[in-house]
C-alpha cells in the first residue's frame, strides 16, 4: 500500500539547514495498523505529513498504492489527498460553524458529490462512530471524545485507502482516548489501512506495528502482538 | 455553474454573519461610494432637465442673421455702410444652402427691440411688434395658452390677426375677460386677437409683452416693403450650424458687395453653441461623477478587501484543514471572491436604495422652484448597469487579493498554528 524508499527531508532555518529525515525506507501493506512512535523532533510528524501529501519529500520515492507521488502540484495534491487519505488530527480540526453532520459531508464535498447523497453518506459514517443523534450538533456541543469520533467518521467517509491520525488521543484523558482506539480497531478491523503517530506507548502499543524514529532514522520496526482497547473500556 | 451550489453561498453566508458588526462596517466605505456616484450623476440629470427647461421650445440647430455696418470698403463702397435685407435674399438662401430646413424672415415695429403703444378700449401697452412667418414655431416655439398661433392662412391673406403676449394680455385685458376675437389698436390700425402665449421656457428673445401679427399684413399694414430685419433659420440636424451659417453669409456678402474680410457686416448668433457648451458641460460634469464615484468605490473595494485578507487570517487553520479534506486552490480562491462580491453587492445595492431616496427628496426639495436650473434628477438604466458592472469587476480584481493570500496558505503549515 505504502513503499518509501531513501527518504530525505530537510527545513531551511535562515542559513542553516535541519535534515529532519535521513534516509527512512518502510512500507505498509494493506490492512495494517501501525504506530509510528518516537520523542519530539524525531521526524515522526514530518513523515506522516509527507505520507499525508501535506509536504513535499528532498530525496528518494514514495508509492501509495502503486501511485508515484511526486512533483504534484497543489490541485492535483489536494484531489489525491481527497482520493487517497483520510486525516484525523490531535486538535480535531472540526468546522466550528458546521455540525457534525456537515463536518463530516465536506471530503464527498470535495468530492463534487451531490448534497442528498452526501447527506446520507454522512449520516452512515456517524452512526458507524455511534454519533448518529449528534448529527445537528456543533462541535462546541460535543465532548472531546466525541469530537474525535466525528473527526474520525470524516476521515473514513471518502472511503480513503490509508487513514492517517497524528496524536489522535493526544488531547483526551486515557478513558476516552482507549475509546478512540477502540473504534480505530474496529475500522482497521475492516480491513483499513491505519497509521498512527504517538509517543504514548499504551496507545502504540494497541497498533499491529510499532515503528520507532530516532533523530530522523528508523530505530525499530517491529510486529507487536495487539492489545484490544476494548478491554479497558 | 457553480454559482448555484448552495453550499458555497452558505458558507459565504455564515463566513460573513460571524461578525456581523465588522461586516457592516467594511461595507461602508462601498455604500457611500454609490450614494456618491448616484448622487453626483442624478445631480447632473437634474442639471441637464433643468436647463432643457430654460432652453425649452428653442430649436437646438438654430441660427439668427442680421445686418450691421461694414467695416471694410469693398467694391467701391465706403465703409460704414448699413445692410439691410430684403425678401429676395430668402429665396435665394432657401434655394442655394441646402442645409437650410427653414428660415422665418422676421421684422420689429419701430426697429430692434423698439417698444410700440398699443391700445385697447382705454388701456395701453408699450409692446414690441413682430411681424412674423408661421414658420419661426418651428424655431422659436410659443406656448399657447389660448387661441393659436398664427397660420399659413393667415400670411397668405394678410389677415389683421395677432398673437400676444401674457404680459401685453394682462395690461390689455381685465383678468377673466377672453382676448380671442377682441380687437386692438397698434399705430391707429385694428387687429383681432387669435392667440395668447407664454414664455417656453425661462429664456425668450421676445419676451411676454410682445404683439405677432402676420408678415404680410406688417407689411401692407405699416409700409415695410421688402424688408427684413432679421431672419431665424432652422438647420436640418444632419448639418452643423456653423458651416451652414458661414455658407449664408458667404451669399450675403456678395450679393451686397461685402468684402469677404469683413467680419462685422453680418451679425450672427449660433443657436447650437450654447448647446454644444452646454452638452460638453454636462458631459463633462458626468465625466467628473464617474471620476470621482470610481475612485471612491475603489477605495470602498480595497476595505473590503483588507477586511477579507484579516479573515483570511483568522481562517488560517480552517482552510488548511479543508485543503487536508482536498479543496483544490480553485475552490478556496473562489469562495473569497465570492465573499468580496457579495459584500459589494449588498453594500452597492444598499447604497443605491439610499441614494435613490435622497435624490427624491433632493427632487421634492429643490427641483421644480422656478430660479433653480434643476429637474427631475434621476439615474438612467444605463448609468446603475455600468456602475453596477464596474463595481463587480472591481471587487472580483481586488478580492483576488485575499484569495491568492489564501492559497498562499500551506495546508501544513496553516495546520502547525494552533
Amino acid at each position: 500500500m505504502i513503499e518509501i524508499k531513501n527518504l530525505h527531508k530537510s527545513y531551511k532555518m535562515g542559513s542553516n539547514s535541519l535534515h529532519v529525515l535521513k534516509g527512512i525506507d518502510f512500507s505498509v501493506e494493506e490492512g495494517e495498523l501501525v504506530a509510528i512512535m518516537g520523542s519530539s523532533g524525531s521526524g515522526k510528524s514530518t513523515l506522516l505529513n509527507i505520507l499525508g501529501m501535506l509536504d513535499e519529500l528532498d530525496e528518494g520515492s514514495y508509492d501509495l498504492d502503486g501511485v508515484p507521488i511526486k512533483n504534484l502540484n497543489e490541485t492535483k495534491a489536494a484531489n489525491y489527498r481527497n482520493k487517497f487519505l483520510g486525516f484525523v488530527f490531535q486538535s480535531f480540526n472540526l468546522i466550528n460553524y458546521k455540525n457534525a453532520m456537515e463536518n463530516v459531508a465536506l471530503p464527498l464535498y470535495y468530492q463534487k458529490m451531490v448534497r442528498k447523497e452526501r447527506q446520507e453518506k454522512a449520516l452512515k459514517y456517524l452512526d458507524q462512530v455511534g454519533l448518529k443523534e449528534w448529527a445537528t450538533h456543533l462541535p462546541s456541543e460535543l465532548s472531546g471524545g466525541q469530537k474525535q469520533r466525528v473527526a474520525i467518521a470524516r476521515a473514513m467517509v471518502g472511503e480513503p485507502k490509508v487513514l492517517l491520525a497524528d496524536e489522535p488521543t493526544g488531547a483526551l484523558d486515557s478513558k476516552t482516548s482507549y475509546e478512540v482506539m477502540d473504534l480505530i480497531q474496529k475500522i482497521n478491523d475492516k480491513g483499513n489501512t491505519i497509521l498512527i503517530v504517538t509517543h504514548e506507548s499504551d496507545i502504540a502499543d494497541m497498533c499491529k506495528r510499532i515503528v520507532h524514529l530516532k533523530d530522523g532514522v528508523i530505530l525499530e520496526d517491529k510486529k507487536v502482538e495487539q492489545v484490544r482497547a476494548s478491554e479497558y473500556v | 455553474m457553480w454559482l448555484l451550489d448552495i453550499d458555497l453561498w452558505r458558507e459565504v453566508i455564515s463566513t460573513l454573519t460571524k461578525n456581523v458588526l465588522r461586516t457592516v462596517l467594511t461595507t461602508l466605505g462601498v455604500i457611500f461610494s454609490i450614494i456618491i456616484l448616484i448622487m453626483l450623476l442624478g445631480s447632473t440629470t437634474g442639471m441637464i432637465n433643468g436647463f432643457s427647461r430654460v432652453f425649452a421650445g428653442k430649436a437646438s440647430n438654430s441660427l439668427f442673421v442680421w445686418g450691421q455696418t461694414t467695416s471694410v470698403p469693398y467694391n467701391g463702397f465706403e465703409r460704414g455702410r448699413r445692410v439691410k435685407y430684403e425678401m429676395d435674399d430668402i429665396t435665394m438662401l432657401k434655394s442655394q444652402v441646402k442645409e437650410i430646413e427653414a428660415i422665418a424672415p422676421r421684422i420689429e415695429l419701430g426697429g430692434f427691440q423698439q417698444t410700440v403703444t398699443v391700445k385697447r378700449a382705454g388701456n395701453t401697452s408699450g409692446s414690441r411688434v413682430f411681424g412674423d412667418f408661421a414658420s419661426i414655431d418651428k424655431i422659436n416655439r410659443k406656448k399657447i395658452i389660448e387661441g393659436r398661433f398664427i397660420n399659413k392662412n393667415d400670411i397668405n391673406q394678410s389677415k389683421k390677426v395677432c398673437v400676444i403676449g401674457l404680459e401685453t394680455y394682462e395690461l390689455l385685458f381685465k383678468p377673466g375677460i377672453s382676448a380671442v376675437g377682441k380687437e386692438i389698436n397698434i399705430n391707429n390700425i385694428y387687429f383681432t386677437v387669435v392667440g395668447v402665449y407664454e414664455k417656453n421656457g425661462d429664456f425668450d428673445f421676445d419676451g411676454e409683452n410682445a404683439v405677432i401679427i402676420p408678415f404680410t399684413a406688417f407689411q401692407k399694414s405699416f409700409n415695410s416693403g421688402d424688408r427684413v430685419d432679421w431672419m431665424a433659420i432652422l438647420i436640418d440636424s444632419k448639418y452643423t450650424v456653423a458651416k451652414a451659417e458661414g455658407q449664408i453669409k458667404e451669399l450675403l456678402k456678395r450679393k451686397y458687395d461685402i468684402s469677404p474680410k469683413d467680419t462685422r457686416a453680418i451679425g450672427s448668433f449660433d443657436f447650437s453653441q450654447i448647446f454644444t457648451a452646454l452638452s460638453a458641460f454636462t458631459t463633462v460634469l458626468q465625466g467628473f461623477a464617474f471620476f470621482v464615484g470610481i475612485f471612491t468605490m475603489l477605495a470602498g473595494v480595497i476595505a473590503i478587501s483588507n477586511i477579507l485578507l484579516i479573515t483570511v487570517k483568522e481562517r488560517t487553520k480552517e482552510i488548511g484543514v479543508r485543503r487536508a479534506l482536498g479543496a483544490t486552490p480553485k475552490i478556496i480562491k473562489r469562495q473569497i471572491i465570492l465573499e468580496s462580491i457579495v459584500l459589494t453587492t449588498i453594500a452597492g445595492v444598499i447604497g443605491f436604495i439610499i441614494a435613490v431616496g435622497m435624490l427624491y427628496y433632493l427632487n421634492t426639495e429643490v427641483a421644480g422652484k422656478s430660479d433653480v436650473p434643476f429637474v427631475n434628477p434621476t439615474v438612467s438604466m444605463t448609468q446603475v448597469v455600468i456602475s453596477f458592472t464596474l463595481m463587480t469587476i472591481l471587487s472580483i480584481l481586488i478580492g483576488l487579493i485575499p484569495a491568492k493570500r489564501a492559497v498562499k496558505i500551506k495546508p501544513i503549515e496553516a495546520l502547525r498554528e494552533d
